[in-house]
């Protein structure tokens, strides 16, 4: 038999990188629980049978647009206005997409379609990070996407099949939902570390304020489009 | 049946903009000018969710020492640069929300 070629520390192997991506979730698995156990909890509210909630975490697997998705079925909103609303809540995960895609070409076909299935804001978050450390090879890094993506899926569909089960035994006065706004604080502030990352942040929030009264969450997408090009912007100043 | 149905599309659309971008990119290559912009994508939409949830917890405009959520917010962007540290931020600016 040969030998395993050896793996020095500037090139991780398959099994190594999946772990830190399991590792580099749990943080944020810690914010993601309250948000699942809240999710399953609105969803029946909302009126969906426990299989459609927990159905929906699994086929759907977006925790925002779950959220509304709930809340507008429960308002009886109707179908196109159910699926213009994901689009647009959602189109954000295309620029992840389009951020991570040049780096995954060499991989094959079910790579790609596994790891886009597993493309969430979350996973996102910590594997775009681990992307653009350049002291770390390409080689074995889509397995760190793959654990990143397998752990925040496990606890996404845990914490809603726990909050399914609970249902409405958590009171709302915890304020658990505040959780995911402390978990994006965290990921946020440490990435603001130049002046057009700062500014991008500040101006993607006072736009975010000022815009909230448009409907179906497009204020979030103007934001979103300030933030990027007051960014640019700076940068080419 | 509805409701399948809606939850189902729901799948489909956020699969299609995860994947597309993946796999048409064999084809179309993007310019230096949409990855630099991309590299504001996180930081740009995730502020965008934060701030609202901070100074409009109740859907309006509260910047005062009444709003707990704001208080406790800033104490945890405090703690993030700081320690860099994402359960530490979650953990700190739980228990601020609770005691404010």
């Amino acid at each position: 038999m040969m030998q395993e070629p050896a793996i020095s520390a500037e090139e991780p192997g398959r099994q190594a990188e999946w772990w830190a991506g399991v590792k580099s979730q749990l943080p944020i698995a810690l914010g993601v629980i309250p948000f699942g156990l809240i999710y399953g909890v609105v969803a029946l509210a909302a009126g969906l049978t426990p299989a459609q909630a927990q159905a929906m975490s699994a086929i759907v697997f977006a925790g925002s647009a779950q959220f509304i998705g709930a809340e507008l079925m429960g308002k009886g909103a109707p179908l196109p206005v159910l699926w213009l609303t994901t689009l647009v809540v959602n189109v954000r995960h295309l620029l992840y997409s389009a951020q991570l895609g040049p780096d995954l070409q060499h991989l094959s076909r079910g790579w790609r379609f596994l790891l886009a299935y597993l493309l969430t804001d979350e996973a996102y978050a910590t594997t775009a990070v681990h992307y653009a450390d350049q002291q770390t090879p390409l080689t074995h890094k889509h397995w760190f996407f793959l654990g990143a993506g397998m752990m925040l899926w496990l606890t996404w569909q845990t914490s809603t099949a726990v909050g399914v089960f609970l249902g409405a035994e958590i009171p709302a006065s915890w304020g658990l939902d505040f959780a995911l706004a402390l978990t994006f604080i965290g990921i946020v502030v440490p990435l603001l570390t130049t002046r057009p990352m700062l500014a991008a942040a500040v101006v993607a929030g006072v736009t975010a304020v000022l815009a909230h009264t448009l409907p179906y969450n497009l204020g979030l997408v103007f934001a979103g489009l300030a933030g990027i090009g007051v960014g640019v912007w700076m940068e080419k100043q | 049946m509805v409701t399948w149905l809606t939850i189902i599309g729901m799948g489909v659309i956020t699969y299609g903009i995860r994947l597309a971008p993946i796999v048409l990119l064999e084809r179309f290559a993007l310019s230096s000018a949409l990855r630099q912009a991309l590299k504001f994508v996180p930081v740009a939409v995730l502020s965008a969710i934060i701030l609202p949830e901070l100074i409009m917890p109740g859907g309006g405009v509260d910047v005062s020492l009444a709003n707990g959520r704001l208080l406790a917010g800033l104490l945890a962007i405090f703690v993030a640069w700081r320690t860099k540290n994402v359960l530490w931020t979650i953990v700190v600016g739980m228990v601020a929300l609770w005691l404010l």
